[in-house]
């Protein structure tokens, strides 16, 4: 995810973190204004856009029918892709999905998989025939920074968003009748990001604070405050009283945020 | 799956293979596994059979991927079709991408990458046969290839699961326990610097589970990183010892 940042720049944000402040005014463990808007598509069974900052992420639900996992036959099946589409950055290239894009996905479907957020034993039609495939398709359209705590946000609040067809078995074929039903989903996972810059942790890192940071680790927190999924990136390292330390933030964090979307 | 019947820890509180909660497999290390490789390690951990090979500094290539101001490490991930039960297509999985990743990231603090500026170093690693615990494994072997090709490093990585089976927490969790389990966290710690590189986590864990947790998969790390370093010395000790028996003909003749 290449983009260029002066060094009098990294120098300036390297030395505002130390005494606990930021480019943009934010406290340390402040998120930047978020928007989520759901619905916006109506083409696709669940979506919601989020705004975090300048940071924008689509995500798009599509619900098709498929054959479930061998050694799962009474589930229905999940899978997360992640587009970092061209226009999103002048860091991003078109192409099959980099590195980034398939850690980035596969952070968002550990957060919604691990805290077993849908119901996947409803999404069985015939056991081990035929089954629900949940499509989750996150879409970046504009990179400023944390995207994978957009991203998780975007995904969980089009799954809260996504409608099922109501369909009915007619000599094994499916027949879709009117009307809707909600998608059967059970926690609210919320993923948190902290950047380790020099000394300090930061909340939900800016793209230029990503240039600057040693590390980042994020953490899935679900509705009984339990930790879900984690995934620590980044070139650098964490000292252990590091790690528990942006656990707590982390925890503190996804309160703060569900209580303000009231999941 | 009729495994899930089975018990994971048994009454006495020993696993299914007899360890103890806080018991890790055995593990073989053999620094120097490939000829060809400037640096090379082989680890054996319970089943696990994992080769690290590194080759590097060198060209890089494409040319366009070079960085002015250090080395680009690269790393490959890569399981052969025969190491798990179902044939695994040997094209890279999601799966695969995403570990040479967080192996390379967990490899990187340990390398003083300024000191070849406009190479590579690449290091590849196959895994010959799974048994749950591969990318930790994959990179306490990495960590020894590394330190067998002679790039300048600031510690050892080494590196070690712990989770959650049945309420118990455990040291290394194996195949079954990995999947039946209710929680795995990978670790990797460069001891000498109390540095973790490297931690994921799925499942579901309390925060005062997880505190313990990752705590007890450091303490596997420093067993770990012991017998690394008793790996680096057979290799280094032996080749010493043939110079001085050599030195000595010599001097005889």
């Amino acid at each position: 995810m290449a983009a260029v940042i002066t060094r009098v720049k990294q120098k300036q944000i390297s030395q505002l973190v130390a005494k606990g402040n930021r480019l943009d005014d934010r406290e340390l463990t402040d998120y930047r204004e978020m928007k989520i808007e759901q619905g916006i598509i109506e083409r696709a069974e669940g979506s919601a856009r989020v705004i975090l900052g300048k940071t924008e992420v689509v995500v798009g639900v599509k619900i098709e029918t498929g054959e479930p996992f061998p050694d799962t036959p009474n589930e229905g099946v999940l899978t997360v892709n992640a587009e970092l589409v061209p226009l999103a950055s002048p860091g991003f290239e078109p192409g099959p999905p980099d590195e980034n894009s398939i850690e980035l996905a596969r952070i968002v479907d550990r957060g919604i998989r691990e805290s077993k957020v849908i119901d996947t034993a409803k999404l069985v039609i015939e056991p081990a025939k035929k089954v629900f495939v949940v499509f989750i398709d996150v879409y970046v359209l504009n990179h400023d920074g944390n995207l994978i705590d957009a991203s998780a946000l975007a995904a969980m609040a089009a799954l809260l968003n996504t409608k099922m067809a109501n369909y009915e078995i007619e000599d094994g074929e499916i027949k879709i009748k009117p009307g809707y039903e909600p998608l059967p989903t059970k926690k609210h996972p919320i993923t948190i990001t902290c950047a380790k810059i020099g000394e300090k942790l930061v909340v939900d890192p800016s793209l230029e604070e990503e240039q600057v940071m040693d590390a980042r680790i994020s953490f899935a927190i679900d509705d009984e405050e339990n930790i879900c999924a984690i995934q620590k990136g980044g070139s650098g390292y964490f000292e252990p009283k590091e790690i528990f330390e942006a656990s707590k933030i982390a925890k503190q964090k996804a309160d703060e945020i569900r209580k303000k979307l009231n999941w | 799956m009729n495994e899930k019947s089975e018990k994971l820890i048994d009454k006495k509180g020993l696993r299914l293979d007899g360890r103890k909660p806080d018991e890790l497999r055995p593990v073989k290390l053999q620094v120097g596994a490939i000829t060809n490789a400037d640096g090379s390690a082989y680890i054996e951990q319970g089943k696990n059979k994992i080769l690290a090979g590194v080759y590097g500094p060198r060209e890089v290539h494409p040319k366009h991927l070079a960085l002015q101001d250090r080395t680009l490490l690269k790393c490959r991930y890569h399981m052969a079709p025969f190491s798990v039960q179902e044939r695994k297509s040997p094209a890279p999985s999601r799966r695969e991408v995403e570990l040479s990743k967080v192996i390379r990231e967990s490899l990187e603090p340990a390398i003083f990458l300024e000191y070849y500026p406009r190479t590579m170093i690449d290091v590849f690693v196959e895994v010959l046969q799974a048994d749950g615990g591969t990318r930790c494994a994959a990179i306490t072997a990495a960590a020894l290839a590394l330190a067998d090709s002679g790039v300048p490093m600031r510690d050892l990585v080494a590196a070690c699961a712990a989770g959650k089976v049945e309420d118990t927490i455990v040291l290394d969790l194996m195949d079954t326990e990995d999947k039946m389990g209710s929680a795995d966290v990978p670790v990797a710690l460069m001891p000498n610097m109390n540095a973790i590189t490297l931690l994921q986590m799925d499942g579901t864990l309390s925060l005062e589970e997880f505190e313990s947790t990752v705590n007890l998969a450091l303490d596997g790390c420093k067993q770990i990183y012991a017998m690394q370093k008793e790996a680096l010395k057979t290799k280094y000790v032996s080749v010493k010892e043939e110079e001085k028996e050599e030195n000595k003909e010599e001097a005889e003749e």
